[in-house]
This record gives structure tokens, sequence and C-alpha cells, in this order.
């Protein structure tokens, strides 16, 4: 087999969604090919149709979705389980559940999916859903299949993969859990791994593992790999082409050096320009330093310790906690961002939590000096003596879709803080809704509108002008960007620096992500299981880390461009070992 | 495993403890005592009651005496499997019930299997193909079985048996097999008579199980582990039966503990209605004639029946359920 002979082809292949206002075409006219042993990169943002053409090629996209036209060509194809006559078919025309592409999927083309732990059974052993595909393709026995399932946990570098077949999916950590489905669709050996943001809801330490897992496998199986995301690093990192798509449509495809240095079609060169932008500091904020130094010190926290109670023991006798948070210690200052890393799990949501006094401080002192400059020590404090502090401290959440109340009106839900703040007048509160909409960059005629009516980017606007609206000084935005899509996110970034400019807010910036924290954050705290174990200039962090885990952290995340692949070395941090060997206690 | 089994039967002695209490408390709750509503049946039926008689029956029941003697001297025979007399019969509780016991647990046993055997399958069809006409016509009838009282069916099955077939629908034997040894003749006569109470009772549970299976396997049929058995080439229906509706069968391990109870409490209308020799119109009996130690040993049976059944659930869930087991 030459290598440069394509294996699949789609041509023309259009996928539409039938709707009471017509057919929509999620998939539209699009084209492009496979090749054994390259990676191709399917890029775009959310809804650019990126999933329904993959699952358009196996024939698994949903009702009411429907291949329309186009053709979808397997080479070297058996149609049959039993004979091994060749021939190329055209996967549109068979039938979804037909027999004959019930044996192309799985055994000739195969995909992993962005959820491991959706993805997999939740009662069902590892090893028993990995044996399976082969049992049905190959017709070995099931002690046999068995022994296949533990030598595909070792390629996907499992430790003991002896012991993980009998273990269930829930015992496993997230990046394990992607290794077993990528062992899962492994097993039969196919010619063609299609992967749908395999990595996205992993940690950058463990993305970077599964890349390196992914690059390994594709040279020894020379496979065909279809690669889907909306990360542009993740690209540099990987692909060997690249695809990217908008509206349905592939506005652009070429090797993945062409596409960065050369790319053509705007849509490519903004995507590109906004992945780029975050990874350095932002100019604006550097600006905006420069006209205005930062304030004192306006909250400080002094050993702070949150722990939870994580098992009652039998009957109750033997308690066992969990240590969120562990002796954690810093100042914010009055117009300051500082960011807080770490990974999923470090404890970064409670420690924010804890500044907001959601929850309650267990050890340590947590002092907020006010607008009036009277310093509190809030740790102790009840519910009723923080409703002051409360109206200066304020979150915005992560999920734009699950934190604003759908049954209530925009102006509605932005005037809620301003009702409990005592303005009682509709009058007052209507103006300052417009007001507010006008700092977030809404339309004044958004007001009487729900928020379904709204875009990611724009439900996050809304948040923010809830959280801005009782004129908070400091505003927690626990991982705020990271369920928006890339251009979207620099835009809300920047709205963000522009609010600090003009109110004088300070930032607690949660993020998993190093690049955001690089462009938004004056200051930079690590965290690692609880602690902080790092903290200092975003700048020097960021260029010159010292604890070892920074460094892993720092050397994971990928870099946006494809002519540095290779230069950098990765570090990886010795605890994170522990994701290895991770059992079901937690 | 084993940990989680012995923690929950050490938790359910103090319940076990606290349901003897109530149940003697509650079958002393009504005014008066088996003696007074005996004296009044008789003063009914004009005859004379001896006020000495009444009197010396109570202090041969013991019913003088403070609650918590009673109690001690009932709750102290259980433990020797001595349930006490039933006044109304005068036989051993124990002896009433264990006759009726076996027939009870055949007839719960056989409408659970039928409930079953029709419901799952049904609500497993109504899911895959929700919006059918199949779906709603399964819908329609299942909300009808639902909405229909047992023993009016009962009422009707018996009608039709009489007027129709000729045959007697009521009982559970053959009068030449009521009261002959076990014999393949009586077991086969058995299965015969079960068939008409197992439908009856079983209807309105198997409408609403359909209805729990097909929202269950609803939650379950679009979740992404559904997708990746497709993608793995399984065929449409093993990649349901393996997946969803494996997974959609859990929450039915823990109706498991309703079904205990019912053994005893489930169809006492329909019973009393068929005339079955099962143990509800027994309880029912003996609560209308506030036959104590028999409606005493009923409760507590009830309550021994409820919490045993849970902690069954309990560890079929722990079984089938790998998430449950680690917790």
């Amino acid at each position: 087999m030459t290598t440069n002979q394509p294996i699949l082809e789609v041509k023309d292949l259009v996928t539409a969604f039938q709707t009471r206002h017509g057919d929509f075409n999620a998939v539209d006219n699009v084209s492009l090919s496979l090749t054994p042993g390259k990676l191709m990169c399917l890029v775009g943002e959310s809804g650019s149709g990126k999933s329904v053409l993959s699952r358009s090629i196996l024939q698994l996209v949903d009702k009411p979705g429907k291949i329309v036209s186009g053709e979808i060509l397997l080479h070297d194809a058996h149609p049959a389980a039993s004979s091994d006559k060749v021939e190329t078919l055209d996967l549109a025309a068979l039938n979804p559940r037909g027999s004959v592409m019930r044996n192309i999927r799985g055994r000739d083309i195969a995909m992993i999916f962005q959820e491991p732990m959706s993805s997999l059974s939740p009662v069902h052993k590892i090893g028993n859903q990995i044996a399976e595909s082969a049992m049905l393709h190959e017709g070995i026995s099931k002690s046999q299949a068995m022994e296949r399932a533990v030598d595909m946990l070792r390629q996907v570098e499992i430790s003991n993969p002896e012991k993980a077949v009998n273990q269930y999916p829930f015992e496993f950590s997230g990046g394990m859990r992607q290794r077993a489905m990528i062992a899962m669709a492994l097993v039969c050996s196919p010619k063609i791994l299609i992967a749908d943001e395999p990595t996205t809801a992993l940690d950058v330490t463990i993305q970077a593992e599964i890349l390196d897992l992914l690059q390994n496998l594709k040279q020894t199986h020379n496979m065909a790999i279809m690669f889907i995301t909306h990360d542009m690093g993740v690209v540099a990192e990987i692909a060997d082409d690249v695809a990217v798509m908008k509206n349905g449509k592939i506005v652009e495809v070429g090797g993945v050096r062409d596409i960065f240095s050369n790319p053509n079609h705007g849509y490519t060169k903004s995507l590109l320009r906004a992945a780029q932008d975050t990874q350095k500091p932002s100019d604006r904020r550097i600006e905006i330093r420069r006209a205005r130094p930062l304030g004192d010190p306006i909250l400080s926290a002094k050993s702070i310790g949150k722990e939870f109670l994580s098992s009652h023991g039998f009957l109750g006798l033997k308690k066992e906690t969990f240590v969120a948070v562990d002796d954690a210690s810093f100042e914010l200052r009055e117009g300051e961002s500082l960011g807080v890393v770490g990974e999923s799990g470090s404890g970064k949501t409670t420690l924010a939590r804890c500044i907001q006094r959601i929850h309650g401080i267990d050890r340590g002192e947590l002092h907020y000096r006010n607008r009036a400059g009277v310093e509190t020590e809030l740790s102790r404090l009840r519910d009723k003596e923080l409703q002051p502090t409360w109206r200066e401290i304020r979150t915005v959440f992560q999920d734009p879709f699950a934190s604003l109340n759908p049954r209530m009106t925009v102006s509605q839900i932005i005037s809620e803080p301003l009702l409990l703040n005592g303005m009682t007048s509709k009058r007052q509160r209507r103006d300052r809704v417009e007001e507010l909409l006008d700092l977030v960059g809404l339309p004044v005629e958004s007001m009487e509108r729900f928020p379904h009516a709204f875009s990611g980017g724009q439900r996050q606007r809304i948040s923010i002008a809830r959280a801005i609206a009782p004129e908070p000084r400091v505003l927690i935005a626990d991982e705020a960007t990271s369920a928006l899509d890339v251009s979207i996110r620099v835009q809300i970034m920047d709205l963000l620096l522009e609010l600090q400019h003009k109110l004088n807010i300070s930032y607690i910036f949660i993020s998993h992500d190093v690049g955001l924290v690089r462009f938004f954050c004056d200051r930079v705290m690590v965290m690692y299981k609880g602690k902080i174990v790092e903290a200092g200039d975003t700048e020097s962090v960021c260029t010159d880390p010292e604890h070892p885990y920074t460094k892993a952290l720092l050397s994971a995340v990928p870099i946006t461009d494809p002519s540095e692949r290779g230069t950098k070395v990765r570090h990886r941090y010795v605890a994170d070992l522990s994701d290895v060997s991770a059992n079901g206690s937690v | 495993m084993f940990v989680y089994i012995m923690r929950r039967v050490l938790w359910s002695v103090p319940f076990l403890f606290a349901a003897s209490l109530l149940a003697f408390a509650i079958i002393q709750l009504p005014p008066g005592d088996y003696v007074e509503s005996y004296a009044a049946r008789l003063e009914a039926d004009g005859q004379q009651v001896d006020e000495v008689r009444i009197i010396a029956l109570r202090d041969r029941f013991g019913l003088d005496r403070p609650f918590i003697v009673q109690y001690w001297k009932w709750i102290s025979g259980i433990f020797q499997g001595d349930f006490g007399l039933s006044f109304q019969w005068q036989q051993p509780v124990s002896e009433l019930i264990g006759d009726r016991m076996f027939l009870s647990v055949i007839l719960a046993t056989s409408t659970l299997l039928f409930t079953w055997a029709i419901a799952l399958p049904i609500g497993v069809y109504s899911a895959v193909k929700q919006y059918s006409v199949g779906d709603y016509v399964f819908s329609i009838i299942g909300f009808i079985g639902l909405a229909t009282p047992n023993f009016l069916v009962a009422l009707i099955l018996m009608y039709v048996g009489v007027v129709v077939f000729g045959t007697n629908v009521t009982g559970l034997f053959s009068p030449e097999y009521a009261n002959a040894s076990w014999s393949w003749g009586k077991f086969i006569d058995l299965l015969k008579h079960l068939i008409i109470p197992v439908a009856i009772i079983g209807t309105s549970a198997t409408a609403s199980l359909i209805r729990i299976m097909r929202a269950n396997l609803l939650d379950e049929l679009f979740k992404p582990y559904v997708t990746t058995a497709r993608a793995k080439g399984l065929s449409e229906f093993k990649a349901i039966i393996k997946y969803p509706v494996r997974i959609a069968l859990n929450p039915f391990a823990s109706t498991i503990a309703w079904v205990f109870p019912q053994i005893i409490s489930g169809s006492t209308i329909v019973a009393v209605v068929l005339s079955l020799p099962t143990v509800d119109p027994l309880m029912l009996d003996a609560l209308l004639s506030q036959d104590m130690y028999l409606a005493g040993a009923f409760i507590l049976l009830l309550s021994v029946m409820s919490i045993v059944g849970m902690i069954v659930s309990d560890i079929v869930l722990a079984l089938i359920d790998p998430r449950i087991r680690y917790r």
C-alpha cells in the first residue's frame, strides 16, 4: 500500500437536520480525505458541524439528522466479515443498521469521544467493554478477547492491566478512562480512528500524555486519524493536515505548517489570532496598569484551610476528612487581577468559595478592607454579618447556560441583586440595568428577553452584568471563560479588563488554562492538591517556574506554533503518577 | 461487600425493635379489647353476658396488666416461636398464619414474575419506539389498567367465569384437592387456579411498571455510552439490551422492598372477593374483631417484611450496580 493513497474520501457530503423551519444543513457540501499514517485535525467553533461530520462517516447521526447526499468512500474495505474480498464501499449509501455498516464500525473505523466517563458504561467492567468488539468482529473466544484487552491496555500505557480489566470506569481517573476508551477503539486494529474532542475534558498534563499516545499509535499502527478539536494549540502540537470548518462548510484545508504560517481564509486567521493572543500578556492590561498602578491590599488570607468529610466510616465511628484547601495565604490588591491555576480537583473553586465565605473556613484568617477602609475578619462571621461583604465580593460562574434562571428575563436577572441592595424604585433599577447592559456591550433591547435567546458569550455578559450590579470591589471569575469558544473568550476577557479600568475592580481569575492567566493576570498562584505550591508575578512564574509541578504544568501546555513542535522538553511531575495508579476511593 | 451487608443487617436491629413496639402499641390503640368486643357480639346475638366470666377471661388473657408487661410477655414468646393464641380461633397464631403463608408467598411470587415478564419488554418497546402507534396503544391499555380497581376486575371475571364458562374461578384449589395432601395433581390444579388472581392483582402493577421502565430507559437511551456501543458495531438490539436496558433495570432492585410486605397485604380485597385461602383475609378478620395476638402478629410480620425487603433490595442493588458497592 502506498502511503499517500487516501483510505477514506468524503465527497460533497450533506447531512441535514429536519426542523419545523425546513432542513438545516449541519454538514454542507463537505469534501475531505484521510490518509494512513496521517493525522487530520478538524477545527472549528461549537456548532460548526465538526461532530456531525465525524458521526456521519459512521452513520451514527442521531435523529432527526440524516445524510442527504454525497459519498463517503472507504477503500480496501471488507464488506463481509468472513470473506477476504476487498472493494471500495460508499458508506453513505449503506443502511445505517445493516450488517455491512456494523462490520465496518469498530473494525475498520473506530471512534473515541469527548467525555470518557459518560461514553463508557458505568456498570460493565473495562475488560468486558474492550473485549466486546474483538469478540464481535473476529469471533474469538472470551478468554482470547480478554487477553487481547489486557494487551491493549498495556499498549495505552495503563499500569497493571491485568487488574484494570476487572475494574469499573468509575475506579479510573479521567486520563485512564480516556486511555481505556482508546484501547477499546483500537482493539480490532482499525485503519481509521475518529477522535471527537478526546482531550477537551482532561487536564493539560493528561492531555499532553494522551496526545503523545495518539501520535505513537498513529505511527505503530499506520492509522489515519481524524482529530476534532477547537484548540489551535492542540492542532499545532499533533496535526499533519488541518481542515477548518465553519457553519457546516470546510473553509480551508492544508498542511499544518502552511495553515499556521500562511492562512488564507479570514476565519482561519481570526482563530489563529485569538489563540496566539492568549499566549502573552494582554497589551491592554499593561496599558491600564501604567495609567493606574495597583493599590493597597484589600483582601488578605492567612493560612486558610478547608476540609470536607469524605467518609463516616463504619456506623459513623471513623470519620475521614479530605483537605480541599491547605494553608493558603495570599493578598489581593486593589485593581489587581490575581490568577489561580491548577488541575481539576486542586482546590481552586473551594478556595474561591472560602474567600467569598460561601463555605465556612476551618482554619486561618481572612481579612477584608471595605470601601470605607474598615477592615473585617471574615472567617468567623455568620451569614447575616456577611451581607455587606457579599455585596462587594461577587462571582461569575463557569457555565453560562446553568447559571442563569431560564424563567427570568434579563432585566429581572440583573436587577435582582439591586433589589436586595435596597434599590426599591423601579425606575432607578431600570436605569441601572440599562447602564449595566451598556457596560457589558449588550443592546438595551435585551432587557425583556429570556436567557435562551442568547449565545454562550452573550449569556456570560449577562452574568457579568449581574455580578457588577451592586458595584463590587472584588470579582471572582471561576473558569468564567472556559465554556466559550476561543474568539468569544478573548472578547469576554477584554470586557473584564475594560470594566476593571472603569470600575477599579480586583479580579480573582480561576482557570485551568495557563495561557489565559498569562494574558489576563498580574500575579498568579499555582495550586496542586489543595496547596499553593508557587505564587508570584505571572510573567516570571510562566517564564521561570520554580516548583516542579509548575514546570510540568507549563511544559504540558501546547504551543500554538507547529514549527516549535518537539522543541520543548516535557517535565513530568512525579506526584502525577498517582493518576496512573488511581483507585476508586474518591 | 461483606462490611456493607453487615452494616445493613446491624442497622436493621433497632428498626425491628421499634417496629415490634409500634406494632404492639397499634393493636392496643382502639378503645376496648377483645373481651369487650366478644361481649358486645354475644349481646348482639341476644345472649346474656356474665360479668364474672368477662373478668375471668380478662385475667386469663392478661388484658388487665400494664402495657409494658403485656408487651414483654408477647415479644419474649415470639422469640420462642410462640405468637400467642388467637382469641377467635382458639388456635396458636403461628399455626393459623403458617398454613396460609405458603400460598401467599406463591401468589405474590407468581404475580411478581407475571408483572415483570409482561411489563419489562413492553416498557422497553415503548421507550425505544417512543410516540409510535404501539407506544400509544400500550400507554392507553396501561392507564386503563392503572385506573380500574382490582376488585372490580375480580368481580367481572367471576361473573364471566360463572355465566360464560360455567366454572367457578374462586379459591386456589378445586374442592377435591382442597384438603388433600400435596401431589402433582394438586400442584397443577393450583397453577390453573393461580392464573386469574395473578392476572387481576398483576394488572395495575404491570401498568405502572411499564411507565417506570419506559421513563427509566428514555433517560438512558441517549447517553453517550449507547453511541459508543453502536460505534463498536453492535447491532441495535444488542446495543440497547446490553447497555441502557441493563442500567435502566437498576432502579427495579429498589422495588423489591415493597414486594415483601405485599405478600401479606397486597391483595386483601381481591382475596376476599375470590375467597383465596391466603393470609390477607385472615388479617382483615383479625383487625375487625380485635383479635389482639393474631392482628399483632400480622402487623409485626408486615414491619419485618418491609425491613427485610429493604435489606434484600439494598444488597441486590449493590450486587448489580458496582457504583453503589464501592461507596
